[in-house]
């Protein structure tokens, strides 16, 4: 049975791109077969995220208006063959989308992937409502950070409203992915803490991931972090949230603050957050 | 793998610049001229459909953007009777 997952926010830049590929890049390391499409047609990133940018050449635009099929726009990944891209088109514009075209396309995957992973655009117009209609659940990216809180809020909202199974009156699955968190600022009252933000928007936490350099670097070389830097924080914290989509039950740990080299060097205690 | 990260962490600055000029010179070069590779796909076709009954499902698109040479490989498969003599 698979599964349509959208990763939203409404604020951009907050890590949907980002968590769109790693969480695509753990499910597929994990034996899930995984497809992650680009709904932010005109604004296309997720292609240059993967490292795929010099390989499209047909897009979701593309197979909406049936101008190529399906397997021809699907990008297959160099280093994991379980997982796919399905890239947006750069030189349209969000009306070239429709509904039914959209519908189509998801039905058309479901048969191929267990994950469908749909990576939306920011900000609450088409491309981010048409990203989340066929939606099994949802995956609300957010910043410890006030305007980004908000924005979540709203999104939650529209979950709540405006998806094809909020409508037939089915569940929704809705759940937290706090990115960019600094443990060592939180500890000084400085961010909100993970407390603070569930407190607030009141779903599920899927997975902590923290502020850290290994997520621009995988970001530069174009490779999704788990595939690029298994060992790294923010690898972990990507592979434990995609084994909780599996259905595991891994209690979500709070980043501890990273170690110095002085302060594993003279093996003083890291604070916990 | 953390021994190579070491060094690469900071060598993945260039790798992303280098990354983007490329695709960037593609993109600007493209601009007015909307998927010049799904129109060439398109065309190619036509041509080929007007002589013989093709597959679109048995049709492989490929595209690789390199910084001196781009290549856009084009593979069909043909029907077994389409070569046979009359």
């Amino acid at each position: 049975m698979s599964k349509v997952m959208v990763v939203t926010s409404g604020k951009g830049g907050v890590g949907k791109t980002t968590s769109s590929a790693s969480l695509g890049a753990a499910l597929a390391q994990a034996g899930q077969t995984v497809v992650v499409v680009d709904f932010d047609v005109g604004l296309r990133n997720l292609d240059l995220v993967m490292g795929a940018e010099r390989r499209v050449v047909f897009d979701l635009v593309n197979v909406v208006q049936g101008d190529a099929k399906l397997p021809q726009a699907l990008i297959r990944d160099k280093r994991i063959e379980t997982l796919s891209l399905l890239p947006a088109s750069q030189t349209r514009d969000k009306d070239a989308l429709t509904e039914e075209g959209v519908g189509r396309v998801i039905d058309e995957l479901r048969e191929k992937f267990d994950w469908i992973i749909c990576d939306s655009p920011a900000g609450i117009e088409k491309g981010a409502t048409l990203a989340m209609r066929f939606a099994d659940l949802a995956v609300v990216v957010a910043n410890p950070e006030v305007s980004s809180v908000r924005d979540s809020d709203r999104i939650i909202g529209m979950l709540d409203s405006k998806t094809r199974r909020a409508e037939l009156g089915e569940k929704l699955e809705k759940h937290l992915l706090l990115t960019r968190y600094d443990p060592a600022r939180a500890a000084r009252g400085e961010m909100m803490k993970v407390e603070d933000v569930l407190e607030i928007l009141a779903i599920p936490l899927l997975g902590i991931v923290v502020e850290s350099p290994d997520v621009l670097t995988a970001s530069n070389l174009g490779c999704p972090i788990p595939l690029q830097n298994p060992g790294s924080a923010p690898a972990r914290a990507y592979a434990e949230a995609a084994r909780r989509l599996m259905g595991e039950t891994i209690a979500v740990t709070t980043p501890a603050e990273r170690r110095g080299f002085i302060s594993r060097l003279f093996g003083r205690k890291a604070a916990v957050a | 793998m953390s021994f190579l990260n070491f060094f690469m962490r900071n060598r993945s600055a260039p790798v992303a610049r280098e990354r983007l000029q490329v695709l960037l010179a593609h993109e600007r070069a493209l601009s007015g001229r909307q998927d010049l590779a799904a129109v060439l796909q398109q065309e190619i076709l036509a041509v080929i459909a007007r002589h013989i009954a093709i597959d679109r499902d048995k049709v492989v698109v490929k595209l690789d953007r390199g910084e001196q040479v781009s290549t856009l490989e084009i593979d069909i498969e043909m029907p077994e009777q389409a070569l046979a003599r009359d």
